[in-house]
């Protein structure tokens, strides 16, 4: 079925449906990561963008659809999915279904024949915006997923515990990853994972760690709140991707739209005070602005390409934050180390 | 912070080509030199290769033609008092070599540091067992393995592993003498030849099936380290990785399994301490994601260089700063020249290498591939998909198929063609097979090949077939289109459809369906890059980059294509100099050409570069973007040379001379009937179109005879034939080559002397020339032969003469630009054998000999602008500069090592001296020949050459070297008074026979004239000469060689250690 993609300032190209055949509007973004697309789609950060894969062949190793726990959330998140080509054969010995059937079960539009090169260039020169998957020359209303409250889309709506370890993290759940989850149980936390908007600092636990997650942080002056009381306190926070940025907010920092984000697995990050650059996983369109935070913050981590803020560690409490995501999953597993970095602050209170 | 101590580096090159150690490294050295310059820092090479860019004028500030071995390294150390010594860059030739220093204390004495991976680090990744316990101590798997230093020790080993196991032999180049063994009788064998050349065997569980996978890795010394590339072969485990067909980036590897490989590979170069790059090779299992790993790389290597070009992050340059101390992160990204070196880059494009073999120049050689390096190159072809990127890499690696799949190809033939083993053509091979109804199942089930690949294949077959349903039928815009992204070319289109090539070609321009030209700039798109380097693909819908401004309207080079025997990196260089001379003259260069292993598509040695095709269509692609203000066509060999005509019929304008002058020299009846009309002789010739005329003619103008088809696309069909018989034996065992060629005679000049002439002229006018003298009579192609310049043995009355007849030619065809005439003399008599209006395989050899710039020359007079003024004439050098053919028969098990009129030889060098001996000497050094001789098997073949190499072997005699002879040499060398011993021939089954001798390494030398020219004798002295091949000891089957290489023995030269420079510096003193 022919399909198009139309983008709000108007550029149009034309490609095949290989999805769902209904039209969908979302924000359209890029990630330039080679591998692990059955990851990245089930990454509610997405929710609500249309994802372009820059990589032109994608679904040759099918997707583990019948293994939640290979996945990284328990359904397809992105609002739409762009790509140069599809496989329509793929082989692994983990794969469950195609690329093409996954989509379309899950009732997301999906587009190929793109040149999506073209497209991604196009999208750097003018940044991120609105765009719309059009099978068949239906229409759809345009969609800002930065001016809706998605988490409540993607958080869990009851909390739900796991693990048995000695000390307890409470993961707040703005559309986690589930590979954070899987990196705290791995070094042996009871993780008790709760709605977004649970009240943080009511919650008993050891240690709090403010998850990943969609949409413009500005947004959600609740949830905002609920981090800066727990800020007050003593409690050791890890703050991932959005949860960092709602620590900063929180914080009184400032936080910004990126022309057009960093997608990828290939973002090298500077340790701050350091010569040691790490290989990140990285997925968001906001940044936090380096000129505005306070002393009692320090940069811990920098974009080695533009400079922009990767990580905050408190000058005196056990509070830290990384925007890149060390639960990697897809990409690289370089900084992990952040996780047991929190363990050290956990088990030096 | 970078050191500050290093003022000067010594770079230790690879030396001649040879298989598993090739082009690759004069891409890497001349990055790393690049780099050093850069930092200020002096720079002295050392490399016999005179046919490199990297010792051409303008990258090295000292460059030493010598043989890179540690008894001369150690002289220029010496001379040069270096701070530094650069190995990464030299393949496995360079890192022995300077281990062997290291070892014997002479960097330690000297001084010298070693930059980048230390040699402990070296010596950990090497060693085998040393590498295999230090990968344990960090817990990571390498295939259950054990090392032993004997046979009987490694029998045992290998039953406790239960067979079949791997064998590997440490220290060696591109796994000499590895390979599976099936039982132990096969392991017996293989282990017993292998530790000929080694004096350690590793014994390996064998892991069938499983996918073999490359990262590229760079590290710093503040412990940063990246993976810059990875790279899955289409082949898996068991095949060489040099002898696979690899994609890059990895296609059928998951996120997890992606990584898991990266952080392994990560972990063991930080366990290493490697600094710089290097390459781990893993094996993975295709079902359950178990790994080993199978191999690391401390050094630059064939894989780095062709991760380079698959990524556009230039890893020879970072490699280089990130030895001298520098941190990745200190380096400048120089493709975005914004960002920084620390990442890794995003590919959105895939790659397909293809290795380049040229078994069928050898008789008898075995094509089936395996754990040992057979190819002599690489092409690289770029798409947006599989099935684009196969089809380009298969069209561009020149072997005549025209894609993966040809109308004929669908052809029911009886018995289908075995598609199962590894051979060279096997990925074609299972095209028809896919094409004659085996599934993709069958054939992934028996060749191990990951199912997603053989649905690419198969992918391309069907539509193959689809086009061939529309024979005779315009084809719809959607068929066409998707036949052209899948990269069908137009001839194969044409093919199935039944139309012309140019009749697809334009239903494309109606339909505006062209490629787009999308840049490689490491991030996908992600920043602004000022990135030149380019490749076209018909998944595309706009271009990245803008035709060039009108006044900067550029120059558009074609490079040579894949490495292979014949033409190698010498048109790298001719071409690399040209662009660089265009540069210097204020034009923009655009330069196209395929092969991953070259400096010329290094990205900065051009304005564009254009990763593609030298096909036709895609220059046409290219030209229409960049309208050129001319094409160069004469300084990529062969190839780009036979595009002149066809480049000129579509309108496109040509530098230098004229396509129709080119095809004059190319068209064997129009040449012909030139030397008549201009009185120059040449041998009597005849082109027939069956072979039933040929034995009447050949006895009409006297035997010997060359006989050859009309045209060769590859492979061995010239032969000489001194009677009827031979003439028949030939024809009829050549009988396939001309049932599609016409047979060209030509009588054959016995004794004659071969010369070349080399020059550029303008006009008609020569501007310079050269004159060559082969040591090796007619008979010998010119490739195999040793060449020395100026010429020692030739009368002066012979120099004239070509001299005049090159005047002649130049002006009856009007040459502008390059170009080499081949003559045979005998006595005074000068004829003409072949003439190329292009650079010739031994511009860069002769240019650099005489200090005369001739691809200068060829640009000057290209643009109408006045050449170089010639300092000096070749006859009044102070110095005399010899070429020597290297050969790789080590690689090639069972071919009769002789040199004959088919080119056999991989590489070369060339070496200067005062005198023609001690250059000689010099470059039969650089190509594994040792001196003194201390003990030599002589067996000399007919009666005429016993006579002729009678001096000789008194030389050697008087030399002091021991004389063993087979038995029919002896009893001659007796009767004339030479002291000798006679041993017996192989098969008599003797004690002391010349086998014994070998095996034993009693003799350091083997001399052995083949009895005639011709036919493979299945004989004893084949047996010697692939016996001595087999135990690495160097070997003559030329007599005019081995007479020279005796007489140089009774008194060897003093060999002076001076640079290039020092010797053109005296040349041009006042």
């Amino acid at each position: 079925m022919n399909s198009r993609v139309e983008l709000q300032d108007g550029t149009v190209c034309f490609g095949e449906s290989f999805g769902a055949t209904r039209p969908v509007a979302g924000e359209v973004v890029f990630n330039t990561g080679m591998v692990g697309y059955p990851e990245s789609l089930t990454d509610p950060s997405y929710r609500g963008q249309i994802l372009v894969f820059t990589y032109p062949l994608v679904g040759n190793y099918g997707v583990p659809s019948g293994r939640l726990s290979r996945l990284e959330s328990d359904e397809v998140q992105v609002a739409g999915v762009i790509v140069a080509q599809f496989s329509r054969f793929h082989r692994h010995a983990d794969a469950d279904a195609s690329l093409q059937g996954w989509l379309r079960d899950a009732d997301v539009p999906a587009i190929s024949g793109i040149d999506t090169r073209f497209l991604t260039r196009h999208l750097r020169a003018h940044g991120s915006m609105l765009g719309k998957i059009l099978p068949d020359d239906r229409d759809v209303a345009w969609s800002n997923p930065n001016d809706l409250n998605l988490l409540s889309e993607v958080s869990i709506k009851e909390p739900v515990e796991s693990g048995s370890g000695a000390k307890t993290v409470l993961l707040v759940d703005f559309g986690c990853k589930r590979s954070i989850e899987t990196s705290l149980l791995r070094r042996g936390f009871r993780v008790k994972r709760v709605p977004w908007n649970c009240c943080i600092s009511n919650e008993a636990a050891d240690a709090v760690l403010l998850s990943n997650g969609p949409g413009d942080p500005r947004h959600y002056s609740g949830v905002i709140e609920q981090v800066a009381l727990e800020l007050a306190g003593d409690r050791p926070v890890l703050g991932v991707c959005l949860g960092h940025q709602l620590m900063a907010l929180a914080s009184g920092c400032e936080v910004f739209k990126l022309p057009y984000g960093h997608r990828g697995q290939n973002q090298p990050c500077r340790e701050v005070g350091t010569r040691r650059y790490f290989i990140t996983s990285q997925n968001h369109g906001y940044a936090v602005d380096l000129a505005t935070i306070d002393g009692v913050w320090l940069p811990w981590f920098e974009n080695g390409n533009d400079g922009t803020c990767e990580g905050l560690r408190h000058s005196q409490k056990p509070h830290m934050s990384v925007q890149f995501h060390p639960e990697a999953r897809p990409g690289p597993n370089d900084t992990a180390f952040v996780f047991d970095r929190f363990l050290e602050l956990i088990h030096a209170k | 912070m970078p050191s500050d101590r290093v003022q000067k580096v010594l770079v230790l090159g690879s030396g001649a080509l040879k298989i598993g150690e090739a082009g690759e490294f004069d891409y890497s050295g001349s990055q790393a030199i690049k780099a050093f310059t850069e930092e200020g820092i002096e720079t002295v090479l050392v490399n016999p290769n005179i046919a490199t860019v990297q010792t051409s004028q303008g990258l090295a500030d000292k460059v030493y033609l010598l043989p890179v071995q540690p008894q001369f390294v150690k002289d220029i150390i010496e001379r040069e008092r270096p701070d530094a010594i650069f190995l990464s860059c030299g393949g496995q030739t360079a890192l022995n070599c300077g281990l062997e220093l290291a070892e014997s204390g002479v960097l330690d004495e000297a001084g010298v540091q070693v930059l980048g991976t230390s040699i402990e680090s070296i010596r950990d990744a090497e060693d085998r067992q040393r590498f295999a316990d230090r990968l344990r101590s960090i817990n990571v798997k390498t295939p259950e393995s054990k090392s032993a230093k004997s046979l009987e020790e490694s029998i045992a080993v290998a039953d406790a592993i239960g067979y079949p196991v791997m064998v590997r032999f440490a220290y060696t180049l591109g796994g000499l003498g590895s390979g599976r063994c099936a039982d132990r009788a096969e392991f017996v064998s293989r282990v017993t030849s292998g530790f000929v050349h080694s004096s350690q065997v590793l014994v390996e569980e064998y892991l069938e099936g499983w996918k073999e996978v490359e990262y590229e890795i760079v590290r710093d010394r503040f412990d940063n380290c990246v993976a810059i590339c990875n790279m899955e072969n289409l082949d898996p485990l068991g095949i060489h990785t040099g002898e696979s067909i690899v994609v890059a980036p990895s296609q059928t590897l998951d996120n997890d399994e992606y990584h898991l490989l990266r952080d392994i590979g990560i972990r063991v170069f930080r366990a290493l301490g490697l600094v710089g790059e290097g390459n781990i090779q893993f094996a993975l299992h295709p079902k359950n994601g178990d790994y080993r790993v199978i191999e690391v790389n401390p050094r630059l290597s064939r894989s780095s260089a062709l991760a380079s070009k698959a990524t556009g992050y230039p890893l020879a340059y970072i490699a280089t700063k990130l030895a001298l101390g520098y941190g990745l992160a200190d380096i400048q990204n120089p493709v975005t020249q914004t960002t920084t070196a620390c990442f890794e880059p995003a590919l959105d494009y895939i790659v397909v290498k293809i290795p380049r073999w040229d078994l069928s120049k050898f008789v008898l050689s075995s094509s089936e591939l395996g754990t040992g390096m057979k190819s002599v190159g690489e092409v690289m072809g770029i798409g947006r998909s599989f099935e684009e990127a196969l089809q380009k890499a298969l069209r561009m690696v020149d072997t005549g198929a025209e894609g993966l799949i040809e109308d004929g190809g669908f052809d029911r033939t009886e018995e289908l063609i075995p598609w199962g083993e590894p051979r060279p053509d096997r990925i074609l091979r299972i095209g028809r097979a896919l094409a004659n109804g085996v599934t993709a199942n069958e054939i992934s089930r028996v060749t191990h090949i990951h199912p997603w690949f053989v649905a690419g294949v198969e992918n391309i077959v069907a539509i193959g077939r689809e086009l061939r349903l529309k024979r005779g039928q315009v084809l719809s815009e959607v068929t066409l289109r998707r036949a052209k992204q899948a990269g069908f070319s137009d001839v194969q289109i044409a093919g199935f459809i039944g139309a012309s090539s140019s009749e697809v070609a334009s239903q494309r321009s109606q339909l505006g369906l062209h490629p787009a030209v999308k840049q490689i700039d490491t991030f996908a798109g992600e920043f602004p890059a000022s990135t030149n380097y380019l490749y076209l693909t018909y998944h595309g819908s706009a271009n990245d980059v803008q035709p060039l401004p009108e006044h900067e309207r550029p120059v558009v080079l074609l490079g040579a294509g894949p490495y292979r025997i014949g033409c190698s990196v010498e048109f790298d260089c001719c071409c690399v100099e040209a662009a660089r001379s265009f540069r210097r003259r204020g034009h923009r260069t655009v330069i196209i050409n395929c092969n991953p292993e070259t400096v010329s598509t290094d990205y900065d040695e051009s304005d564009r570069l254009y990763f593609e095709e030298l096909s036709l269509e895609t220059i046409i692609e290219i030209l229409r973007l960049e309208s050129p203000i001319g094409v160069v066509v004469s300084m990529g060999g062969q190839i780009s040379n036979s595009l002149a005509g066809p480049l000129k019929a579509a309108g496109v304008p040509i530098f230098g001379t004229d396509p129709d002058d080119i095809d004059r020299a190319e068209d064997r009846h129009a040449f012909s009937r030139m030397l008549d009309r201009e009185g120059i002789k040449q041998p009597a010739w005849r082109e027939m179109s069956s072979i039933s005329g040929v034995l009447e003619f050949c006895e009409d103008v006297g035997f010997p005879v060359l006989v050859r088809p009309s045209y060769v696309l590859s492979g061995s069909a010239m032969a000489i034939a001194t009677g009827p018989a031979e003439l028949s034996e030939y024809l009829t065992s050549a009988a396939d080559a001309f049932s599609r060629a016409k047979v060209v005679v030509s009588r054959f000049i016995e004794d004659g002397k071969e010369i070349e002439l080399d020059g550029v002229a303008a006009h008609g006018e020569i501007v310079s020339m050269t004159i060559g003298e082969h040591i090796e009579n007619a008979g010998v192609h010119s490739g195999d032969a040793t060449i020395v310049v100026p010429p020692q043995r030739i009368f002066s009355e012979t120099d004239r003469r070509i001299r005049e007849i090159g005047r002649k030619i130049a002006r009856a065809l009007n040459i502008t630009g390059p170009f080499n005439v081949q003559f045979i003399a005998r006595e005074n008599d000068v004829m003409v054998i072949e003439c190329n209006l292009r650079a010739s395989r031994s511009l860069p050899f002769v240019s650099k000999v005489t200090n005369y710039p001739y691809m200068e020359a060829a640009v000057a007079v290209f643009l109408g602008e006045e050449p170089p003024v010639e300092e000096v004439c070749y006859r009044d050098l102070k110095h005399v500069g010899v070429k020597a053919p290297q050969f790789s028969y080590s690689r090639l098990q069972g071919v009769d090592p002789r040199v004959g009129v088919e080119m056999a030889s991989t590489g070369e060098v060339g070496c200067l001296g005062e005198s023609f001996e001690e250059a000689f000497m010099k470059a039969l050094i650089a190509v594994g020949f040792r001196f003194p001789v201390r003990a030599v098997l002589l067996s000399t073949g007919p009666l005429k050459d016993k006579v002729a190499f009678l001096e000789g072997a008194r030389h050697l005699s008087r030399s002091g070297a021991e004389i063993f002879a087979t038995r029919g040499s002896a009893r001659f060398l007796s009767e004339q008074g030479v002291h000798c011993n006679a041993v017996g021939w192989p098969d008599d089954g003797e004690p002391n026979t010349a086998e014994d001798l070998i095996r034993n390494r009693r003799v350091d030398l083997v001399v052995n004239i083949p009895k005639n020219n011709q036919f493979e004798e299945l004989s004893n002295d084949a047996a010697i000469r692939k016996l001595a091949v087999e135990y690495g000891l160097p070997l003559v089957t030329n007599i005019q060689l081995a007479c020279r290489l005796a007489l140089m023995c009774s008194q060897l030269p003093e060999l002076q250690i001076r640079s290039l420079d020092e010797y053109h510096s005296r040349v041009s003193a006042p």
